[in-house]
């Protein structure tokens, strides 16, 4: 019943302080948190990684160990879940879009168990639904290749043509369009299938295109086909502009930032929830406010973004926080105002 | 002109995985042996070149690492549908199975970045090649544009994949060697009372098509991308396979139909988000089923009856 050793005093004391509050009644017993990948891997340099970290800092806060699996394909993600359940684990945490159905799916079977998700949209009695403001990130994103660009000419790779991606794509034409009206976004989508995140030929082709074309910023959203945009942009001597994690590193001189997503920071919040007992279902959208979406500087991109134009970017996301300057998501209606 | 140029170039380096797996399929196939697992060795070898740059440094060591594990399947592949004459369909579609989950697994396991290889540093890959006074040419109206800007600047793969079409179909046409492995294709029981081996034959045949493979997939993986990244091939092996039946089993069609598919991706990409005067903009999943459409479409009325050899498909059985 018990196959992960949890240990360690620090959880009891914490189970005992919480024995009013936990739900399920299961006061006696400290949380047992996993987490499931996606098909990324653990090590993917980018969203599992941050899940990864993001655990690995609750751990190193709580003591409480956690379950792991990195699914190798679609199949496994479902009977990954529910092995974890089965077991006792909760919360469950599934990490990308893709686990959305099988997490509906197990969670009806396991309704005392808690899961998880980032970035997908499950509305269950047992399931927290974790998303982010990629919309803001990316508006800082566009209104920053706004400020640089030579040639008044940006462009966006997307991965497959969904929602989500759209979300990224227009919020960037959004801050671009705020710093210069005039200015030329042009937006590409790899396909309209899974096969898309892992095309990077695909994804150097079009940046390829773009570039033909004049434009001199790139900022991809495309999982690894992501990897081959860089690397196109990088050999051509143009910017590129990363997602998810820091990707600055990547091709130092050839990035301009990376639109971070706070996928640690969630993953540490919905489990320190868990375990004060103020852990609750239903939707929670972190955004530029609870620095769960950033962009990236450091040492890697500071040569390429001047003091001014940095105070510019500080300023219009101080606008963003305060409210004053309104993103528009368009996930809300399926539609880009520009 | 100035998107032509470009569009044309787009399609020479799309094309280069297509016309070494349409050349791979028409070898094993002129031979009798149907091979499906082209997408299967493309991306073994793809990350066999990926993981052995990223470890040596060397693209050519890549190379050979590349070649060889495509190579270790091709015998596989014939091991089982000439030496045990097995269903060459199926020995073929478990081949990309096997593949496709192994090269994830084991980059898994060797490199820990979600089954990607690290991303290869310019000296660990084939760079672009300047031809000689493409520079100084460039700005000769026309000709000096098509050398400068068509001609010049590919990876020495490309020059190598467009030099074999001409060697394929002198190798198939006019050496002794392409007759009889054009025979065991047909007929496989005449070259047998002539006392050749008709085994030796196909296998040879397999191992070409190995060969091959094995320089497509290092292309995607070191030339046209920095390193592996899982079910990279996207399909290419099954397009180049139609591409080899397009062109009737033949070196020069099969390298017309390639060029094609290379085209139709090039111009997708291209006009995508882009407005054309009176129709306005096409929808991104329209402009990606162009190609299969095409197809469709060339295969019901275009190009005639595609014949394949008579013995493809078809294991030998020595008469006792």
């Amino acid at each position: 019943m018990n196959p992960v050793k949890l240990s360690l005093s620090v959880m009891t004391a914490a189970a005992a302080l919480l024995a009013g509050s936990a739900t399920g009644g299961r006061a006696a017993e400290a949380i047992k948190p996993a987490i499931v990948y996606d098909l990324g891997g653990k090590f993917d340099k980018s969203f599992n990684e941050g899940v990864f970290h993001g655990a690995e800092a609750f751990k190193a806060r709580t003591g409480i160990v956690f379950g792991e699996f990195a699914p190798t394909n679609d199949a496994q993600i479902e009977q990954g879940l529910r092995n974890f359940a089965r077991k006792g684990f909760s919360p469950i945490l599934g990490v990308g879009f893709d686990q959305a159905e099988p997490i509906k799916k197990v969670a009806a079977e396991f309704p005392k168990i808690k899961f998880a998700i980032i970035d997908g949209d499950v509305n269950a009695p047992n399931v927290q639904a974790i998303s982010f403001k990629e919309y803001e990130g990316s508006f800082l994103a566009g209104a920053l290749a706004a400020l640089t660009t030579k040639t008044d000419k940006i462009g966006f790779v997307g991965g497959m043509d969904i929602p989500l991606i759209r979300k990224f794509s227009c919020g960037y034409a959004q801050g671009a369009a705020a710093i210069n009206p005039k200015i030329g976004v042009t937006i590409n989508m790899t396909g309209t299938t899974g096969a898309a995140w892992n095309d990077p030929v695909k994804g150097g082709e079009l940046a390829k295109s773009q570039i033909e074309s004049g434009v001199d910023i790139i900022y991809q959203a495309a999982g690894a086909t992501g990897i081959g945009v860089l690397q196109t942009v990088a050999d051509a001597g143009k910017l590129g502009i990363g997602v998810d994690s820091n990707q600055n590193g990547l091709h130092p001189g050839h990035m301009l930032t990376s639109v971070m997503k706070g996928v640690g920071v969630a993953t540490d919040k919905t489990f320190t929830e868990a375990l004060n007992g103020t852990w609750q279902p239903g939707n929670t959208v972190l955004g530029l406010k609870e620095q769960a979406v950033s962009l990236a500087f450091d040492d890697e991109n500071a040569p390429l973004i001047s003091a001014d134009i940095k105070a510019r970017i500080d300023a219009l996301q101080a606008d963003i926080i305060a409210g004053k300057v309104a993103v528009h998501n368009y996930a809300e209606d399926n539609h880009c105002p520009l | 002109m100035n998107s032509l140029i470009p569009l044309l170039d787009a399609t020479i380096r799309v094309s280069v995985p297509l016309v070494l797996a349409g050349l791979a399929g028409l070898f094993s196939e002129r031979g009798g042996v149907i091979d499906i697992g082209l997408e299967g060795k493309m991306l073994a070898a793809a990350f066999a070149s990926a993981s052995v740059a990223a470890v040596t440094g060397s693209p050519w060591l890549g190379l050979a690492g590349g070649i060889a594990v495509s190579l270790v399947l091709a015998l596989l592949h014939g091991f089982a549908s000439i030496t045990h004459r097995g269903n060459q369909v199926v020995s073929g579609m478990a081949i990309n199975i096997l593949v496709a989950g192994l090269t994830v697994t084991l980059g898994m396991a060797w490199f820990q970045q979600g089954g990607q290889t690290p991303v290869l540093p310019p000296s660990a890959r084939f760079q672009e090649l300047i031809l000689p006074g493409a520079t100084s040419l460039a700005d000769v109206p026309v000709l000096g544009a098509l050398y400068s800007h068509l001609l010049s600047g590919h990876s020495i793969l490309v020059y190598l994949a467009y030099a074999l079409v001409p060697g394929a179909w002198w190798a198939l046409n006019r050496t002794r060697f392409g007759l009889r492995l054009r025979a065991v294709g047909e007929n496989p029981a005449a070259v047998d009372t002539a006392g050749l081996s008709v085994t030796g034959l196909r296998y040879r045949g397999v191992l070409i098509a190995g060969l091959l493979c094995g320089i497509a997939g290092t292309y995607m993986a070191t030339a046209q991308s920095a390193g592996f990244v899982r079910d990279m091939t996207a399909g290419k092996g099954y397009i180049a396979l139609a591409a080899m039946i397009f062109g009737k089993w033949r070196p020069f069609p099969t390298l017309a139909a390639c060029l094609l598919f290379g085209l139709l991706d090039a111009l997708a990409i291209r006009l995508q988000g882009v407005a054309i005067a009176g129709i306005g903009e096409i929808p991104v999943q329209f402009i990606q089923a162009l190609p299969y459409i095409l197809t469709v479409f060339l295969l019901a009325g275009f190009i005639g009856t595609s014949i394949p050899p008579k013995a493809d498909g078809i294991p030998f059985v020595k008469e006792r």
